[in-house]
């Protein structure tokens, strides 16, 4: 029992972070119809800066703050340069320009910061928590990776449903044409879209990386992860990344904690769940319309 | 109140106008002059060049050569957000709501091309007085534009380009798809746009009969030419023309 | 290369030229020359499956481990000749890729990408689960001999190059028979327009079928005969990496073109060592030499992708107006002209279904 209860809550905690990667490639997938294959790249790079930060004053949340700014200018900055001459060709341009830019981060870090596997830091004591004598399972950084991302993701939310910038954005990835023609500058919505994913994609690298260390290649399985959660919860449901990450989340928990040889099962456990989604829902779990048929 | 020529600076001229798209010229060398005020009709076959006309002068489209003159301002080149800042708004054909969004939202939408200077209240007093002026949209103001009926989305259309407070207002086939009854309706309200509120209006129609019956002046296009312009009425008459060129 | 015997003919200087080249440079160059058949082989199905059929696959990697993996087992414990171990591995890869179809018979645009990328990433872990078959993470060795009239003294890294070369070669030339009939034309319909093509009486989900099952007998044989070239096969071979490159690889050469699959292998294949050699060459730190020649494999993605939308094949293309005028409208790969009118193309959220390669 207290076996099931810490593999639900490592489940929650891991869930959070893929909801974080989730929501960012879901921002920028309402947006602007691409899909960032960067993402978890731009958090490595990020999560570097924090690190960095961190060793030259002492200071984590000056990290912590690093890391966030850095992902607003770096995510604005990719889509100021190399994803706005994208935007009206193939759209499979722009994966191969997002593949370039994952490629070309990971090299720069190796140049700039080592490839060699670093630790990271955790805001809180990664001890476990116990209630009376019984251990948890969770330490209080874990509840402190399920705060974060439930408070940032409660703010996005609000921002987008009850301000006029959120209104703006909202129209803009509704309808393009009907947002220009009413004034809004898109443009310029869509670089504070590609901005606000890169907060959260930085916000989720800096929260992982005291699990996984880091390194260059850090990041990749947590984007594949945070991808599959976009994809099951439906790429247009920002509800729907939570929900998929939460899913998957504890799904991979359960399978690594149970199954035998259930580490190295992980991905096919995760292969499994996407496929069944799909095959009931094509357009994931949240996904609002039909496809077109005959 | 309509004119038999056109007045000497129209509130909006179209010269020589020419646009395409890839290898096709869809407009050519067209010369259009709307009155102040007025209801000018731009009618033709499909594919003659009327849409064309209204995205090319709403910078949807990059004009190849021409003027498009506000109150003889040449804005030719502008981006769809700078004409709507200088006034010329644009409801293209069958996009007229966001049906993601609530109606309110919907006419928020049409609030943004504002200078971000003028006060909340200003803004909170246009969406009252839109809500008055149109009382279903009151009644489902946080409900989806998508679940509103065709005429009812139509009312938003117009009560969101009102509130852009436009001096020209570009609209595509407002009345696609509506029953008759709607339809009549919705010319009522295009007509009160421009007797009430003094909006130039150039309105592009497949309803050819319905349209000359409320505008002042009318243009005929044939693959992206002009081939008529004179007041609503002397093209109504005219049966040769309506015959070959307007199917009534 | 609209007839039969102007492809063969193709297909036999291009054999020419190979084998004058893997007599003449050494053998390192023999390994290149296997390395870069390997990849067209399976770079090709794949651009047909986006490019024609218009399907993005992640996860063709995992297509090429199964046709490893079967010649693999099927050398170590049967030892049957390399022929009908290659048929074998293209069958089973066939069934596989039928299946993976059928799944995905219904998912469009990123979830097919996303399920695809997963495809890619669990199909290793598998041969990673399971020691007692699949060699774990080690894997499994491959012997692989030159025939013995060749002599004793025949470099089998030659031999290597004329293999992959040749099924190479011969998967071009069925692909380019293909493309060119009835299923490629029924392929292209149904990416320009689904509703369209089933309303002309074309089997939507068959065709889709087909084409993946087509891309996985062509990525099937590249993984086969990259057992053979490198000896071994091991889940650290078939990475999502792989799978990445053949995408990035089909995209850049060109989507849906055939030459084109060779010049995306060409620069996947000898871009990444010819900047490593710059780099070790010049004496850098093994942590900075290393990684140079990842950041600079990124760059050359992005620059190449922002001057050539069209792919290199499409800019060699375009060079060829400039001396000759505008070509007719024959060929395979879809010309995606990007529209003039400025505001992008308004897209409703999934209110109608993605196509992969639409402007």
């Amino acid at each position: 029992m207290v076996e099931f209860l810490q593999f639900t809550l490592n489940g929650i905690v891991f869930g959070m972070i893929y909801a974080a990667v989730a929501l960012s490639l879901v921002l920028i997938w309402r947006g602007t119809r691409l899909l960032n294959y960067a993402q978890g790249a731009m958090a490595m790079f990020t999560t570097y800066v924090a690190i960095e930060v961190i060793y030259r004053t002492g200071s984590y949340w000056a990290g912590f703050a690093a890391a966030l700014a850095a992902g607003v200018v770096l995510g604005a900055a990719c889509q100021l340069t190399i994803i706005r001459p994208t935007m009206n060709k193939p759209p499979l341009n722009a994966v191969i320009v997002t593949i370039g830019l994952l490629t070309l981060l990971e090299g720069l870090a190796g140049i700039f910061f080592g490839g060699q596997y670093r630790s990271f830091p955790a805001a809180f004591s990664v001890t476990g928590l116990r209630a009376g004598g019984t251990p948890l399972g969770v330490s209080r950084f874990d509840v402190f990776v399920t705060l974060a991302v439930l408070v940032v993701t409660g703010a996005l939310a609000v921002t987008f449903k009850y301000t006029s910038a959120g209104l703006r954005m909202r129209a803009a990835a509704f309808s393009t044409t009907i947002a220009r023609l009413s004034g809004i500058r898109v443009a310029r919505v869509l670089t504070v879209g590609w901005a606000l994913a890169g907060l959260l994609g930085a916000l989720a690298g800096v929260l992982v990386s005291p699990s996984t260390f880091l390194y260059p290649d850090s990041m990749d399985t947590i984007f594949v992860y945070g991808f599959t959660a976009a994809v099951i919860g439906g790429l247009d449901s920002a509800v729907g990344s939570v929900i998929g990450g939460l899913l998957l989340g504890l799904a991979l928990s359960y399978a690594g904690g149970y199954l035998p040889s259930g580490a190295s099962l992980v991905p096919v456990v995760a292969f499994g769940i996407l496929v069944v989604v799909l095959m009931i829902r094509p357009g994931g779990l949240f996904s609002a319309t039909q496809v077109r048929r005959v | 109140m309509s004119s038999d020529t056109a007045p000497a600076t129209p509130a909006l001229a179209v010269e020589e106008l020419t646009a395409g798209y890839g290898g096709v010229i869809a407009l050519n060398g067209v010369s259009i002059s709307a009155g102040t005020s007025a209801i000018t009709a731009v009618l033709g076959a499909n594919g003659a060049g009327k849409t064309t006309l209204l995205r090319a002068v709403s910078g949807m489209l990059r004009p190849r050569a021409g003027r498009i003159l506000l109150a003889g301002a040449d804005l030719a080149g502008r981006s769809p957000e700078q004409m709507v800042r200088a006034g010329i708004a644009h409801v293209p054909e069958g996009q007229g709501v966001i049906p993601e969004l609530t109606v309110e939202e919907n006419l928020r939408v049409g609030m943004m091309s504002w200078r971000r200077a003028r006060p909340r209240a200003e803004r909170a007093a246009a969406l009252d007085e839109a809500y008055q002026r149109f009382p279903p949209l009151a009644a489902r103001r946080r409900k989806l534009a998508s679940s509103l009926s065709g005429g009812e989305r139509q009312m938003l259309v117009i009560a969101r380009a009102l509130l852009a407070r436009p001096r020209v207002l570009l609209l595509d086939e407002p009345s696609l798809g509506l029953a008759p009854r709607v339809m009549a309706q919705v010319m009522d309200l295009v007509v009160q746009l421009s007797r009430e509120h003094g909006i130039t209006i150039v309105l592009v129609e497949q309803n050819a009969r319905g349209a000359l019956a409320i505008a002042d002046h009318g243009v005929v296009l044939n693959l992206g030419r002009v081939v008529a312009a004179a007041d609503a009425a002397t093209l109504g008459a005219d049966v040769a023309l309506r015959h070959h060129y307007l199917g009534f | 290369m609209h007839t039969f015997p102007r492809r063969l003919g193709a297909a036999v200087a291009a054999a020419a030229v190979v084998w004058f080249l893997s007599v003449r440079l050494g053998t390192f160059r023999d390994y290149q020359i296997a390395e870069v058949a390997v990849e067209v082989t399976a770079v090709a199905g794949l651009s047909v499956l986006t490019g024609l059929s218009g399907q993005i696959s992640l996860g063709n990697g995992a297509f090429m481990a199964i046709g490893g993996y079967t010649t693999a087992l099927l050398l170590l414990h049967l030892n049957w000749p390399y022929i009908v171990v290659l048929v074998l591995s293209a069958a089973v890869t066939a069934v596989a890729g039928g299946i993976v179809g059928v799944a995905a018979a219904r998912l469009r645009g990123p979830y097919l990408a996303g399920a695809t990328l997963m495809l890619g990433v669990a199909l290793p872990a598998l041969a990673s689960a399971y020691q007692g078959v699949f060699g774990g993470d080690q894997g499994l060795n491959v012997t692989f001999t030159a025939p013995a009239f060749l002599g004793a003294a025949f470099p089998l890294t030659r031999w290597q190059a004329w293999v992959s070369t040749v099924v190479a070669l011969v998967t071009l030339l069925l692909l380019a028979n293909l493309c060119y009939s009835r299923i490629g034309r029924n392929w292209r319909a149904v990416r320009d327009d689904e509703v369209a093509a089933a309303l002309d009486g074309v089997n939507v989900a068959v065709t889709r079928i087909l084409a993946f099952a087509v891309s996985a007998i062509c990525a099937g044989l590249a993984g086969s005969l990259l057992a053979i070239v490198t000896s071994l096969v091991a889940p650290g071979a078939f990475t999502i990496t792989l799978s990445i490159a053949l995408l990035t690889a089909a995209v850049i050469g060109g989507l849906g073109s055939l030459p084109g699959a060779l010049w995306g292998s060409l620069l996947i294949v000898v871009v990444p060592t010819y900047i490593t050699d710059v780099a070790t060459s010049h004496g850098l730190s093994s942590s900075v030499g290393s990684n140079i020649p990842i950041a600079v494999y990124g760059a050359v993605l992005i620059v190449v992708m922002l001057a050539f939308p069209q792919g290199i094949q499409g800019g060699l293309r375009w060079i060829l107006t400039l001396f000759t005028g505008p070509e007719p409208r024959t060929r395979l790969s879809r010309d995606a002209p990007a529209p003039h009118v400025t505001p992008p193309a308004d897209e409703a959220p999934a209110s109608h279904h993605e196509k992969e390669g639409t402007p």
